[in-house]
């Protein structure tokens, strides 16, 4: 198996149960390819960060006064 | 109508943040919130009580963003099909393991800049995908469906997404990591 085979399960190693054992040939791939472990460790953990952190927060002043326009414009309409 | 206030402040920080995430611009967000709910409330009929409510609300979004962003960016075409043709982060370069742990690195308000500059270099089409699958959990189906796209396009434009992103967050982490090893640039 090549990296870029490798690669193009990407997608299923992250969405996939941690506890359910990966498939035969990904991990024999895994065992011996240091820069595909490092790949898949260091892309599993952007998408944690990006889920663990709220980088475009809605301040409370803001939320109360988007609430009261879009209240006011669904009462006219 | 109370009713669908109670919607209102079930989804803003949803719609809030998918928004920002397309516009790249918190004005144009704003506007994006206040309209998305009110074309939800004037279309709450139209509404097919089979899908998710949440589903339905972040396609307008999603819609009214683009929107948003076409008009910001007068000629210059803006669909989520652009600038999917780049190859770049298709093949990991940067390949260096994260340690110590980047978390520990940065103060929160520190990290959520780094983040924000990282994600704003993506082209529009792959940081929508990214954010509906990754960050608000939406399934591969229901982006799909939501974009109007393929499931195998989904599917690329995750990958390149996730390869792009992790590329970009390397390159800051590393720098980070030189400077606190003894100012090595
Ligand atoms: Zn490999």
């Amino acid at each position: 198996m090549t990296c870029t085979e490798f690669l193009a399960q990407l997608d299923e190693m992250l969405d996939q149960d941690a506890a359910i054992p990966l498939r035969a040939d990904l991990q024999e791939h895994l065992k011996n390819c240091e820069h595909c472990e490092i790949t898949l460790n260091t892309t599993r953990k952007t998408i944690q960060i990006y889920r663990s952190h709220e980088i475009y927060e809605l301040p409370d002043d803001l939320r109360e006064r988007l609430h009261k326009a879009i209240l006011a414009k669904c009462r006219k309409c | 109508m109370a009713a669908f206030e109670k919607l209102v402040r079930q989804y803003d920080r949803q719609v809030f943040r998918i928004a920002n995430h397309i516009v790249q611009n918190r004005e144009d967000a704003e506007d994006v919130v206040q309209d998305a709910f009110l074309k939800a409330y004037e279309k709450l009929d139209q509404f097919q009580g089979n899908s998710k409510f949440y589903t339905w609300l972040v396609r307008i979004a999603v819609n009214e963003s683009l929107m948003r962003l076409r008009k910001r960016r007068t000629g210059k075409m803006v669909s989520i099909d652009e600038d999917v043709a780049t190859d770049e982060g298709s093949m990991p370069r940067d390949l260096a393991d994260w340690s110590p742990d980047p978390e520990a690195l940065y103060g929160q308000s520190e990290m959520a800049d780094i983040l924000r500059r990282t994600i704003q270099g993506l082209p529009p089409g792959f940081r929508v995908v990214f954010v509906l699958r990754d960050v608000e959990g939406l399934s591969t189906e229901e982006t799909a469906e939501t974009l109007g796209l393929s499931i195998p396009a989904v599917k690329s434009r995750l990958l390149r997404a996730r390869l792009q992103l992790r590329e970009r967050l390397s390159r800051y982490f590393k720098r980070r990591n030189g400077q606190a090893q003894g100012g090595v640039k």
